[in-house]
Protein backbone atom coordinates (compact mmCIF):
# COMPACT_ATOMS: atom_id res chain seq x y z
CA UNK A 1 0.00 0.00 0.00
CA UNK A 2 1.46 3.32 -1.00
CA UNK A 3 1.22 6.33 1.26
CA UNK A 4 -1.44 7.86 -0.99
CA UNK A 5 -3.60 4.74 -0.76
CA UNK A 6 -3.14 4.74 3.00
CA UNK A 7 -4.24 8.36 3.30
CA UNK A 8 -7.19 7.70 1.01
CA UNK A 9 -8.33 4.70 3.06
CA UNK A 10 -8.03 6.67 6.33
CA UNK A 11 -10.23 9.41 4.83
CA UNK A 12 -12.71 6.91 3.37
CA UNK A 13 -12.92 5.15 6.74
CA UNK A 14 -13.44 8.45 8.58
CA UNK A 15 -16.14 9.59 6.17
CA UNK A 16 -17.85 6.19 6.31
CA UNK A 17 -17.88 6.36 10.10
CA UNK A 18 -19.29 9.88 9.96
CA UNK A 19 -21.98 8.83 7.46
CA UNK A 20 -23.07 5.95 9.70
CA UNK A 21 -23.20 8.28 12.73
CA UNK A 22 -25.30 10.84 10.86
CA UNK A 23 -27.53 8.09 9.44
CA UNK A 24 -28.18 6.65 12.92
CA UNK A 25 -28.93 10.14 14.28
CA UNK A 26 -31.52 10.76 11.58
CA UNK A 27 -32.95 7.27 12.07
CA UNK A 28 -33.41 8.03 15.77
CA UNK A 29 -34.81 11.46 14.98
CA UNK A 30 -37.31 9.95 12.54
CA UNK A 31 -40.21 12.17 11.66
CA UNK A 32 -39.42 14.53 14.56
CA UNK A 33 -37.45 16.56 12.03
CA UNK A 34 -40.57 16.96 9.91
CA UNK A 35 -42.04 20.40 9.70
CA UNK A 36 -45.64 19.28 10.10
CA UNK A 37 -47.94 16.35 10.88
CA UNK A 38 -50.39 14.98 8.37
CA UNK A 39 -53.86 13.99 9.66
CA UNK A 40 -53.02 10.25 9.60
CA UNK A 41 -49.85 10.90 11.70
CA UNK A 42 -52.00 12.26 14.54
CA UNK A 43 -53.09 8.73 15.50
CA UNK A 44 -49.48 7.96 16.48
CA UNK A 45 -48.77 11.04 18.61
CA UNK A 46 -50.11 11.99 22.00
CA UNK A 47 -50.81 15.69 22.28
CA UNK A 48 -51.19 17.65 25.51
CA UNK A 49 -54.38 19.72 25.59
CA UNK A 50 -53.57 23.02 23.91
CA UNK A 51 -50.19 21.85 22.58
CA UNK A 52 -49.18 23.76 19.46
CA UNK A 53 -48.45 21.70 16.36
CA UNK A 54 -48.36 22.18 12.62
CA UNK A 55 -50.87 20.25 10.58
CA UNK A 56 -50.46 19.86 6.83
CA UNK A 57 -52.36 18.29 3.99
CA UNK A 58 -54.75 19.14 1.20
CA UNK A 59 -57.77 21.39 1.57
CA UNK A 60 -60.62 18.92 1.13
CA UNK A 61 -62.95 19.64 -1.77
CA UNK A 62 -66.21 21.32 -0.85
CA UNK A 63 -65.33 21.95 2.80
CA UNK A 64 -64.42 25.66 2.65
CA UNK A 65 -66.95 27.68 4.64
CA UNK A 66 -66.42 31.43 4.80
CA UNK A 67 -68.12 33.42 7.56
CA UNK A 68 -68.38 37.17 7.75
CA UNK A 69 -65.06 38.92 7.85
CA UNK A 70 -61.91 36.84 7.71
CA UNK A 71 -63.16 33.73 9.48
CA UNK A 72 -62.95 30.56 7.46
CA UNK A 73 -63.38 26.86 8.13
CA UNK A 74 -62.09 24.01 6.01
CA UNK A 75 -60.94 20.42 6.34
CA UNK A 76 -57.34 19.31 5.89
CA UNK A 77 -57.02 15.80 4.51
CA UNK A 78 -54.33 13.34 3.49
CA UNK A 79 -57.01 11.28 1.68
CA UNK A 80 -56.93 8.87 4.64
CA UNK A 81 -58.20 11.03 7.49
CA UNK A 82 -59.34 14.63 7.60
CA UNK A 83 -59.32 17.26 10.32
CA UNK A 84 -61.58 20.30 10.59
CA UNK A 85 -59.63 23.57 10.84
CA UNK A 86 -60.87 27.00 11.90
CA UNK A 87 -58.83 30.06 10.96
CA UNK A 88 -59.24 33.80 11.08
CA UNK A 89 -56.93 35.93 8.98
CA UNK A 90 -55.61 36.54 5.50
CA UNK A 91 -55.13 33.41 3.41
CA UNK A 92 -52.23 33.04 0.95
CA UNK A 93 -53.00 33.55 -2.75
CA UNK A 94 -52.55 29.87 -3.54
CA UNK A 95 -55.16 28.79 -0.97
CA UNK A 96 -57.99 26.90 -2.64
CA UNK A 97 -59.66 23.50 -2.77
CA UNK A 98 -57.26 20.56 -3.13
CA UNK A 99 -54.26 22.80 -2.55
CA UNK A 100 -51.52 21.80 -0.09
CA UNK A 101 -51.55 23.86 3.11
CA UNK A 102 -49.67 23.89 6.42
CA UNK A 103 -51.59 25.27 9.37
CA UNK A 104 -50.24 26.04 12.82
CA UNK A 105 -52.25 26.08 16.02
CA UNK A 106 -53.80 23.69 18.52
CA UNK A 107 -56.84 21.50 18.95
CA UNK A 108 -59.82 23.05 20.72
CA UNK A 109 -61.91 21.06 23.21
CA UNK A 110 -64.43 20.27 20.45
CA UNK A 111 -61.79 18.55 18.28
CA UNK A 112 -61.57 21.44 15.80
CA UNK A 113 -58.02 22.53 15.00
CA UNK A 114 -57.80 26.27 15.67
CA UNK A 115 -55.08 27.68 13.43
CA UNK A 116 -53.44 31.08 13.71
CA UNK A 117 -51.36 30.75 10.55
CA UNK A 118 -51.97 29.10 7.20
CA UNK A 119 -49.15 28.61 4.68
CA UNK A 120 -49.72 27.39 1.13
CA UNK A 121 -47.62 24.51 -0.13
CA UNK A 122 -47.27 24.02 -3.83
CA UNK A 123 -46.23 20.81 -5.53
CA UNK A 124 -43.28 20.08 -7.80
CA UNK A 125 -45.29 20.31 -11.05
CA UNK A 126 -44.72 23.33 -13.25
CA UNK A 127 -46.59 23.83 -16.52
CA UNK A 128 -48.28 26.57 -18.53
CA UNK A 129 -52.00 27.08 -17.94
CA UNK A 130 -52.89 25.76 -21.42
CA UNK A 131 -51.09 22.48 -20.72
CA UNK A 132 -52.86 22.12 -17.36
CA UNK A 133 -56.22 22.82 -19.04
CA UNK A 134 -55.62 20.30 -21.81
CA UNK A 135 -54.55 17.67 -19.28
CA UNK A 136 -57.78 18.28 -17.38
CA UNK A 137 -59.80 18.14 -20.60
CA UNK A 138 -58.23 14.80 -21.53
CA UNK A 139 -59.01 13.49 -18.06
CA UNK A 140 -55.40 12.56 -17.26
CA UNK A 141 -55.01 15.26 -14.60
CA UNK A 142 -53.57 13.88 -11.37
CA UNK A 143 -54.33 15.75 -8.20
CA UNK A 144 -51.42 16.07 -5.82
CA UNK A 145 -51.46 13.32 -3.25
CA UNK A 146 -48.72 14.37 -0.83
CA UNK B 1 -3.90 12.01 -13.82
CA UNK B 2 -1.10 12.97 -16.19
CA UNK B 3 -3.03 16.08 -17.21
CA UNK B 4 -3.76 17.04 -13.60
CA UNK B 5 -0.13 16.74 -12.63
CA UNK B 6 0.87 18.89 -15.61
CA UNK B 7 -1.37 21.58 -14.15
CA UNK B 8 0.35 21.25 -10.80
CA UNK B 9 2.85 23.69 -12.22
CA UNK B 10 1.20 27.05 -11.35
CA UNK B 11 2.93 28.84 -14.23
CA UNK B 12 1.47 26.42 -16.76
CA UNK B 13 -1.91 26.71 -15.00
CA UNK B 14 -1.80 30.53 -15.15
CA UNK B 15 -0.95 30.42 -18.88
CA UNK B 16 -3.94 28.14 -19.50
CA UNK B 17 -6.24 30.37 -17.42
CA UNK B 18 -5.14 33.47 -19.33
CA UNK B 19 -5.94 31.72 -22.60
CA UNK B 20 -9.43 30.38 -21.69
CA UNK B 21 -10.75 33.20 -19.45
CA UNK B 22 -11.88 35.64 -22.19
CA UNK B 23 -13.78 32.83 -23.97
CA UNK B 24 -15.38 31.60 -20.75
CA UNK B 25 -16.40 35.11 -19.70
CA UNK B 26 -17.86 35.82 -23.14
CA UNK B 27 -19.70 32.49 -23.27
CA UNK B 28 -21.24 32.96 -19.82
CA UNK B 29 -22.45 36.47 -20.74
CA UNK B 30 -24.06 35.25 -23.98
CA UNK B 31 -25.64 32.11 -22.45
CA UNK B 32 -26.93 34.07 -19.44
CA UNK B 33 -28.44 36.77 -21.69
CA UNK B 34 -30.18 34.13 -23.82
CA UNK B 35 -31.32 32.22 -20.73
CA UNK B 36 -32.78 35.30 -19.03
CA UNK B 37 -34.54 36.31 -22.25
CA UNK B 38 -36.01 32.79 -22.53
CA UNK B 39 -37.00 32.99 -18.86
CA UNK B 40 -38.85 36.25 -19.35
CA UNK B 41 -40.68 34.98 -22.43
CA UNK B 42 -41.48 31.50 -21.02
CA UNK B 43 -45.17 30.81 -20.29
CA UNK B 44 -46.57 31.55 -16.85
CA UNK B 45 -47.26 28.68 -14.46
CA UNK B 46 -50.82 27.37 -14.13
CA UNK B 47 -50.91 27.98 -10.38
CA UNK B 48 -48.06 30.37 -9.57
CA UNK B 49 -48.57 32.77 -12.47
CA UNK B 50 -45.76 35.21 -13.18
CA UNK B 51 -44.04 34.53 -9.83
CA UNK B 52 -42.62 31.32 -11.30
CA UNK B 53 -40.01 33.35 -13.22
CA UNK B 54 -37.86 33.67 -10.12
CA UNK B 55 -37.26 29.91 -10.55
CA UNK B 56 -34.91 30.66 -13.48
CA UNK B 57 -32.42 32.28 -11.10
CA UNK B 58 -33.29 30.64 -7.76
CA UNK B 59 -32.77 27.05 -8.97
CA UNK B 60 -29.36 27.68 -10.65
CA UNK B 61 -28.16 29.50 -7.50
CA UNK B 62 -29.24 26.55 -5.35
CA UNK B 63 -27.66 23.97 -7.68
CA UNK B 64 -24.39 25.92 -7.81
CA UNK B 65 -24.30 26.27 -4.03
CA UNK B 66 -24.14 22.46 -3.87
CA UNK B 67 -21.94 22.05 -6.97
CA UNK B 68 -19.38 24.48 -5.53
CA UNK B 69 -19.28 22.59 -2.24
CA UNK B 70 -18.81 19.27 -4.07
CA UNK B 71 -15.93 20.81 -6.02
CA UNK B 72 -14.40 21.99 -2.73
CA UNK B 73 -14.77 18.48 -1.26
CA UNK B 74 -12.97 17.03 -4.31
CA UNK B 75 -10.23 19.66 -3.83
CA UNK B 76 -10.00 18.70 -0.17
CA UNK B 77 -9.27 15.11 -1.23
CA UNK B 78 -6.64 16.51 -3.63
CA UNK B 79 -4.99 18.33 -0.74
CA UNK B 80 -5.13 15.49 1.78
CA UNK B 81 -4.39 12.50 -0.47
CA UNK B 82 -2.35 13.70 -3.43
CA UNK B 83 -0.92 16.92 -1.91
CA UNK B 84 -1.77 18.62 -5.19
CA UNK B 85 -0.43 22.19 -4.89
CA UNK B 86 -3.42 23.77 -6.67
CA UNK B 87 -6.08 21.83 -4.73
CA UNK B 88 -5.81 24.15 -1.73
CA UNK B 89 -5.91 27.20 -4.02
CA UNK B 90 -9.07 25.80 -5.64
CA UNK B 91 -10.74 25.13 -2.27
CA UNK B 92 -9.87 28.50 -0.73
CA UNK B 93 -10.91 30.58 -3.73
CA UNK B 94 -14.19 28.66 -4.26
CA UNK B 95 -15.49 29.26 -0.73
CA UNK B 96 -16.53 32.96 -1.07
CA UNK B 97 -18.16 32.26 -4.46
CA UNK B 98 -20.09 29.32 -3.00
CA UNK B 99 -21.15 31.43 -0.01
CA UNK B 100 -22.44 34.12 -2.39
CA UNK B 101 -24.44 31.65 -4.48
CA UNK B 102 -25.89 30.12 -1.28
CA UNK B 103 -26.86 33.54 0.05
CA UNK B 104 -28.48 34.37 -3.30
CA UNK B 105 -30.37 31.05 -3.28
CA UNK B 106 -31.64 31.80 0.26
CA UNK B 107 -32.58 35.39 -0.65
CA UNK B 108 -34.38 34.55 -3.91
CA UNK B 109 -36.10 31.62 -2.20
CA UNK B 110 -37.31 33.96 0.52
CA UNK B 111 -38.62 36.46 -2.04
CA UNK B 112 -40.39 33.57 -3.81
CA UNK B 113 -41.73 32.13 -0.56
CA UNK B 114 -43.48 35.27 0.64
CA UNK B 115 -46.06 35.50 -2.17
CA UNK B 116 -46.46 31.74 -2.76
CA UNK B 117 -46.21 30.14 0.68
CA UNK B 118 -47.19 33.20 2.66
CA UNK B 119 -43.95 33.42 4.64
CA UNK B 120 -40.37 34.65 4.14
CA UNK B 121 -38.81 31.85 6.13
CA UNK B 122 -39.62 28.65 8.00
CA UNK B 123 -37.26 26.25 9.76
CA UNK B 124 -38.16 23.21 7.69
CA UNK B 125 -35.54 20.58 6.79
CA UNK B 126 -34.68 21.98 3.34
CA UNK B 127 -34.33 25.63 4.33
CA UNK B 128 -32.46 24.78 7.52
CA UNK B 129 -29.96 22.46 5.80
CA UNK B 130 -29.20 25.10 3.14
CA UNK B 131 -28.71 27.68 5.91
CA UNK B 132 -26.26 25.24 7.55
CA UNK B 133 -24.44 25.04 4.18
CA UNK B 134 -24.13 28.84 4.21
CA UNK B 135 -22.64 28.72 7.73
CA UNK B 136 -20.23 25.97 6.59
CA UNK B 137 -18.99 28.25 3.80
CA UNK B 138 -18.43 31.10 6.26
CA UNK B 139 -16.56 28.77 8.62
CA UNK B 140 -14.31 27.45 5.83
CA UNK B 141 -13.61 31.01 4.65
CA UNK B 142 -12.56 31.96 8.16
CA UNK B 143 -10.44 28.83 8.59
CA UNK B 144 -8.55 29.24 5.30
CA UNK B 145 -7.50 32.68 6.52
CA UNK B 146 -6.97 31.91 10.20
CA UNK B 147 -3.50 30.37 10.36
CA UNK B 148 -0.20 31.94 9.31
CA UNK B 149 1.16 28.69 7.92
CA UNK B 150 -0.75 28.15 4.63
CA UNK B 151 -0.13 24.39 4.55
CA UNK B 152 -1.59 23.99 8.06
CA UNK B 153 -4.70 26.02 7.28
CA UNK B 154 -5.04 24.12 3.99
CA UNK B 155 -5.16 20.78 5.86
CA UNK B 156 -7.57 22.08 8.50
CA UNK B 157 -9.90 23.55 5.87
CA UNK B 158 -9.75 20.33 3.82
CA UNK B 159 -10.76 18.19 6.83
CA UNK B 160 -13.65 20.50 7.74
CA UNK B 161 -14.80 20.61 4.12
CA UNK B 162 -14.90 16.81 3.92
CA UNK B 163 -16.78 16.55 7.23
CA UNK B 164 -19.31 19.13 6.02
CA UNK B 165 -19.88 17.17 2.82
CA UNK B 166 -22.43 14.98 4.68
CA UNK B 167 -24.73 17.99 4.45
CA UNK B 168 -24.95 17.81 0.63
CA UNK B 169 -27.02 14.58 0.42
CA UNK B 170 -29.05 15.85 3.38
CA UNK B 171 -29.97 18.99 1.42
CA UNK B 172 -30.81 16.97 -1.69
CA UNK B 173 -32.99 14.38 0.06
CA UNK B 174 -34.41 16.54 2.90
CA UNK B 175 -37.60 17.06 0.89
CA UNK B 176 -38.07 13.28 0.51
CA UNK B 177 -37.10 12.18 4.02
CA UNK B 178 -39.24 14.64 5.97
CA UNK B 179 -42.42 16.65 5.52
CA UNK B 180 -41.24 20.08 4.44
CA UNK B 181 -42.84 23.29 3.24
CA UNK B 182 -40.46 23.21 0.27
CA UNK B 183 -41.79 21.04 -2.55
CA UNK B 184 -39.90 17.89 -3.69
CA UNK B 185 -37.38 17.92 -6.56
CA UNK B 186 -38.74 18.82 -9.99
CA UNK B 187 -35.77 18.14 -12.28
CA UNK B 188 -33.37 15.55 -10.86
CA UNK B 189 -35.79 12.76 -9.95
CA UNK B 190 -35.99 9.11 -10.91
CA UNK B 191 -39.22 9.36 -12.90
CA UNK B 192 -38.06 12.36 -14.95
CA UNK B 193 -38.67 16.10 -14.63
CA UNK B 194 -42.09 17.39 -13.61
CA UNK B 195 -41.55 20.74 -15.33
CA UNK B 196 -43.15 21.25 -18.72
CA UNK B 197 -40.56 21.40 -21.52
CA UNK B 198 -41.47 25.02 -22.31
CA UNK B 199 -40.28 26.00 -18.81
CA UNK B 200 -37.52 23.41 -18.42
CA UNK B 201 -35.49 24.67 -21.40
CA UNK B 202 -35.07 28.26 -20.15
CA UNK B 203 -34.08 26.82 -16.75
CA UNK B 204 -31.43 24.57 -18.32
CA UNK B 205 -29.98 27.49 -20.32
CA UNK B 206 -29.75 29.80 -17.30
CA UNK B 207 -28.26 26.92 -15.29
CA UNK B 208 -25.53 26.43 -17.91
CA UNK B 209 -24.98 30.22 -18.01
CA UNK B 210 -24.56 30.54 -14.25
CA UNK B 211 -22.29 27.46 -14.23
CA UNK B 212 -20.05 29.09 -16.86
CA UNK B 213 -20.08 32.27 -14.76
CA UNK B 214 -19.09 30.22 -11.72
CA UNK B 215 -16.16 28.62 -13.58
CA UNK B 216 -15.05 32.04 -14.84
CA UNK B 217 -15.16 33.58 -11.36
CA UNK B 218 -13.46 30.57 -9.81
CA UNK B 219 -10.55 30.60 -12.28
CA UNK B 220 -10.13 34.36 -11.75
CA UNK B 221 -10.12 33.87 -7.98
CA UNK B 222 -7.58 31.02 -8.28
CA UNK B 223 -5.33 33.22 -10.44
CA UNK B 224 -5.53 36.02 -7.86
CA UNK B 225 -4.71 33.59 -5.04
CA UNK B 226 -1.63 32.23 -6.89
CA UNK B 227 -0.42 35.80 -7.50
CA UNK B 228 -1.07 36.65 -3.84
CA UNK B 229 1.05 33.69 -2.68
CA UNK B 230 3.83 34.68 -5.07
CA UNK B 231 3.85 38.23 -3.74
CA UNK B 232 4.07 36.92 -0.18
CA UNK B 233 6.92 34.57 -1.13
CA UNK B 234 8.81 37.39 -2.89
CA UNK B 235 8.36 39.69 0.09
CA UNK B 236 9.78 37.01 2.37
CA UNK B 237 12.81 36.56 0.11
CA UNK B 238 13.31 40.33 -0.03
CA UNK B 239 13.03 40.61 3.74
CA UNK B 240 15.57 37.82 4.23
CA UNK B 241 17.97 39.56 1.88
CA UNK B 242 17.48 42.87 3.67
CA UNK B 243 18.38 41.22 6.99
CA UNK B 244 21.71 40.01 5.60
CA UNK B 245 22.92 42.81 3.35
CA UNK B 246 26.40 41.27 3.05
CA UNK B 247 24.98 38.03 1.63
CA UNK B 248 23.19 39.89 -1.18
Amino acid sequence: MTRKQKRLSVIAGGLGFLAVAVGLTFYALGQKASYFYMPADLANVTLEPGQRIRLGGLVEKGTIVRDQGTEVEFSVTDTERSVKVAYSGILPDLFREEQGVITEGSFGPDGVFVADSVLAKHDENYMPKEVADSLKAKGVWQEETQ
Amino acid sequence: MRRLSDLANPTRFLALVDRVLPWLAGASLVVLAVGLWLGFTAPEDFQQGITVRIMYIHVPFAWLSMFCYSLMAASALGTLVWRHPLADVALKSAAPIGATFTALALATGSIWGKPMWGTWWVWDARLTSVFVLFLMYLGIMALTRALDDPSKSARAAAVITLVGFVNIPIIKFSVDWWNTLHQPASVFRLDGPTIDASMLWPLMVTAVGFTLLFITLHLMAMRTEIWRRRVIAMRQIAARRAERPSAG
